[in-house]
């Protein structure tokens, strides 16, 4: 069977959830390979962990030239190791990217050197290469397939269930060799996001937002998501009153998040807002206007003040859990 | 100093935008305006421009699009820019983006053979089916620094500092120019036309260029040479409505805590 290339997503050597996702839609297509580029001395870590979702190979690339600078290095590493494995007589079915801003841009630079088809923020990848991606604020959804070399496709989060299948998990080094004009944008200063302790927003099972309506306190919808086991988002009214940093806007400017559960509180459902959460399976609202767009999308919606309706809600589950 | 500012011509995000039927957006029938995320990136070019007031600095707004595309350049006359650009041709039609980048890339070529381009700016996405990829490709087919999605943008000279969010961290980037810049809606409040800047603009020069101008081939643009096909696209199903309760003493967490319940959240 062909190969499949997946960019494994970590930090610090701790392999992320979406990485695995990739592995399980990989095997659809063929054989599973994950890619990883990154430290040398994380490499064994990580291979243990993708070869517990069925990764033949991992293909590491040290990142001593690469991670000092933007998108360029990364690519041309991709293309390399694309043509090396194709150069040796084995076919590529495919390379999956995890949906990030950066690796959308990678998957785009790769695209031109391959020569390839591009499809970005699939939410589901059958069999046969054909995607399934969710466009115009989540009001449409579109099926593409890659017409052209090898399908470069980038695959959000929450897109598949992790399924666990031993894989050999050979690890190979890659040897690439970085152009200066490929180091030409550096990162001079690395400021890296203070944990919240939370899921990660793109990644997480629930998610609990607040918007305008918190007026700023968001004390009760923290204390909900941590009942929860959630992560905390925030509508833009909020991020642009300072109240939360932008890493936990939702929204057309923000993440995207599809979550089993979302909750929006205080959120009037503009349509940018709703482009970032519209797919989510089950939509819950608490809103003190019963006219606010929001209660269009939700199964269930509370018309209420925010700041009594969610502590007793708190209150009410801590006591249901016992 | 030369800048090249792209902006596109998008059908409006709150009217009912839709596919036709060989799946392309429908780019004609639907409102459209300049997509409100390139405003950002035509601020940024201003600010530059007036910010380094002593030297000349030509900014010059450039789309690729169907007739009422200029719309889109010519508002960024009327905010300010000083020329506009736009490649129409109904080959390029259906384009994906790989092919807009290649057009928009010889664009800037011509431009630059006529005086060099010292930067071109993007915004974060198209707010129709955007990837945000257009600005990187850019920087791949020009053999540019790309510095992108930028909330923060700083020039000194020939260097570009910007600041940009990643998923788990806020990196400073710097290059030199020639590069190409993307910015977000982070970076600052875009300017409205002023009255005095829609009459300016009705002077500014407008060129409209074909493929021919640009030494492009019908044949790399268009559907029939995307690198990737819709086969399908469908309207979301409306959600069905949901259940509305009013919270009186409590009863609105009660009633929310059983619905969580019945969904195995709790
Ligand atoms: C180019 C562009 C990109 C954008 N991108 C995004 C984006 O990515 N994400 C995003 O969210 N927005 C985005 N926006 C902004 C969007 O249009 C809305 O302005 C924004 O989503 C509004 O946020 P909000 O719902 O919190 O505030 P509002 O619209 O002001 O709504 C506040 C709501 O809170 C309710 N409320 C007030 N007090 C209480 C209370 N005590 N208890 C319960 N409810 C209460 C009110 O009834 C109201 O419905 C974008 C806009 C543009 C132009
Ligand atoms: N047809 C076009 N004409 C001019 N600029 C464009 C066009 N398409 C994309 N761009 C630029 O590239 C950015 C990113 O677009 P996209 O990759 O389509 O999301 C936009 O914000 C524009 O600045």
């Amino acid at each position: 069977m062909s190969e499949v290339l997946v960019l494994v997503d970590a930090q610090n050597g701790a392999v992320k959830k979406p990485t695995y996702e990739l592995l399980t839609i990989a095997k659809r297509l063929g054989t599973p390979s994950a890619v990883f580029i990154g430290a040398a001395g994380e490499a064994a870590g990580v291979a243990e962990a993708v070869k517990k979702y069925g990764a033949e190979k991992v293909y590491v690339i040290d990142d001593a030239q690469i991670k000092g600078y933007l998108v360029a290095p990364k690519a041309e590493a991709l293309a390399q190791l694309a043509q090396q494995v194709s150069g040796a007589g084995k076919d590529l079915a495919a390379i999956l990217l995890p949906s990030s801003a950066e690796n959308k841009e990678v998957a785009g630079r790769l695209a031109i050197k391959l020569e390839s088809g591009l499809i970005t923020d699939a939410v589901d990848v059958e069999g046969d290469g054909t995607t399934t991606q969710s466009v115009f604020a989540g009001n449409y959804t579109v099926k593409a397939k890659v017409t052209k070399g090898t399908p470069i496709i980038t695959v959000k989060p929450n897109s598949a269930a992790p399924e666990e299948s031993a894989g050999a998990g050979e690890v190979e080094t890659i040897a690439v060799s970085i152009s200066d004009a490929a180091k030409t944008a550096q990162i001079v200063a690395t400021q890296p996001r203070a944990a919240t302790g939370r899921p990660e927003l793109t990644e997480a099972a629930i998610v609990v937002s607040g918007g305008r309506g918190t007026g700023g306190d968001f004390t009760a919808v923290e204390a909900l998501a941590d009942v929860l086991g959630a992560a905390v988002g925030a509508s833009r009214a909020a991020v642009d009153s300072g109240w939360k940093p932008h890493s936990f806007q939702v929204g057309q400017t923000g993440k995207t998040v599809s979550p089993q559960l979302y909750v929006a509180n205080g959120i009037s459902g503009a349509i940018q807002h709703r482009a970032g959460m519209q797919t989510s399976k089950t939509i819950v609202a608490v809103n003190k206007d019963e006219e606010a767009p929001i209660f269009e999308l939700v199964d269930f919606g509370v018309v209420g003040d925010l700041h009594t309706v969610l502590p007793a809600l708190t209150e009410e589950i801590t006591k249901r859990k016992g | 100093m030369n800048i090249v500012v792209l902006v596109k011509y998008v059908p409006d995000a709150t009217a009912d935008r839709r596919f036709e039927a060989d799946n392309t957006v429908d780019r004609v029938d639907v409102d459209g305006l300049l997509s409100e995320l390139d405003e950002y990136a035509v601020e940024q070019a201003l600010q530059i421009k007036e910010k380094r007031a002593e030297e000349e600095i030509e900014v010059t707004a450039l789309t690729v699009g169907p007739e009422k595309a200029a719309d889109a350049v010519r508002k960024a006359l009327q905010m300010g820019a000083d020329k506009g650009v736009h490649v129409i041709d109904d080959a390029i039609a259906g384009s994906d983006a790989i092919a807009t980048s290649l057009v928009l890339a010889k664009a800037i070529e011509k431009l630059g053979a006529e005086k060099p381009v010292d930067l071109v700016v993007g915004g974060l996405a198209s707010t129709d089916a955007g990837l945000s990829v257009v600005p990187a490709m850019l920087a791949e087919r020009l053999g540019l620094p790309q510095v992108t999605l930028a909330s923060v943008v700083e020039t000194q000279g020939n260097q570009v500092r910007i600041k940009r969010d990643t998923d788990v961290a806020t990196e400073v980037v710097g290059g030199t120019m020639p590069l190409v810049l993307s910015v977000t809606d982070q970076s600052g409040e875009a300017r409205y036309p002023s009255f005095k800047g829609i009459m300016a603009a009705k002077k500014k020069p407008l060129e409209t260029w074909s493929l021919a101008d640009l030494g492009v081939d019908a044949s790399q643009v268009g559907l029939a040479a995307s690198w990737s096909v819709v086969e399908e696209t469908a309207a979301r199903p409306p959600r069905t409505a949901g259940e509305i309760v009013k919270d009186e003493d409590g009863s609105g967490a009660k009633a929310l805590a059983d619905f969580l319940a019945s969904k195995k959240f709790i």
